[in-house]
């Protein structure tokens, strides 16, 4: 049952990427779900294991995204934007990190 | 429209396909998360892959990178587990966690330039 609810939420998450990476300019909206996904995902704790695999697994995992954060930052490089590249990455791992943090510290 | 539901579609089987790694690979409390690492890892290879087959060589249908893109393999890799397994682990085993934090960053960027070498190289055979 849970992988039904993970294949359903990942059906919201990965659209929702979608429309957002359309309405802002790469690689900021990859950044922005990302660090989206990572304070909702960081709020999760102590929840059911159905809801777990909705929200956590199936839209928080759909909704951000390593592979294209990673082939973004290539884009970047191979563009010699090297400064927002570095950027791009550790803005992404710090605000990431520190929005997961702060999502499992309001739960 | 069918853009949105292409999308849509892959990233449903891209998190089961994630989901299926993660029953299999489970990560122990403090132990280093192979099963995300791996899944991103693997995700950022084939992405490299495909974006040059589908932005360079391939005339693809419209509907491909959408599909396996944005959707499949955007739904399998994931940066908000990433986020929070590290969160989880700067508390049980920080070592672990600043080295699953560094190490999944530069593996990342490492396997998508991997495929997006691979791919140009092989091009050029003739």
């Amino acid at each position: 049952m849970n992988a039904v609810f993970v294949v359903l939420g990942a059906m919201v998450g990965a659209p929702l990427r979608y429309l957002v990476s359309r309405a802002v300019a790469s690689p900021w909206g990859t950044f922005v779900v990302n660090v989206a996904g990572c304070f909702v995902l960081g709020l999760l704790t102590g929840v059911s294991s159905g809801l777990h695999a909705l929200i956590g697994i199936g839209f928080c995992g759909a909704l951000t995204t390593y592979s294209t954060f990673a082939y973004e930052t290539l884009q970047l490089v191979e563009r010699k934007a090297y400064r927002t590249a570095v950027a791009n990455v550790v803005l992404s791992v710090v605000a990431g990190l520190g929005t997961a943090a702060l999502g499992y510290l309001a739960a | 429209m069918p853009v949105v539901l292409a999308v849509s579609l892959g990233g449903g089987l891209g998190a089961l396909a994630r989901y299926g790694v993660g029953l299999a690979f489970p990560a122990a409390p403090g132990a280093f998360p192979w099963g995300t690492f791996v899944v991103n890892a693997a995700g950022c290879f084939l992405m490299g892959v495909l974006m040059v087959l589908a932005t360079e060589l391939v005339r693809a249908h419209r509907l491909v990178r959408p599909f396996l893109g944005v959707g499949v393999l955007g739904g399998f890799t994931t940066f908000s587990t990433y986020a929070v397994e590290t969160r989880q682990l700067l508390a049980d085993a920080p070592g672990v966690a600043v080295a699953y934090l560094i190490g999944t960053v530069l593996t990342a960027i490492v396997a998508v330039l991997a495929g997006v070498w691979l791919v140009r190289r092989l091009a050029r055979r003739p």
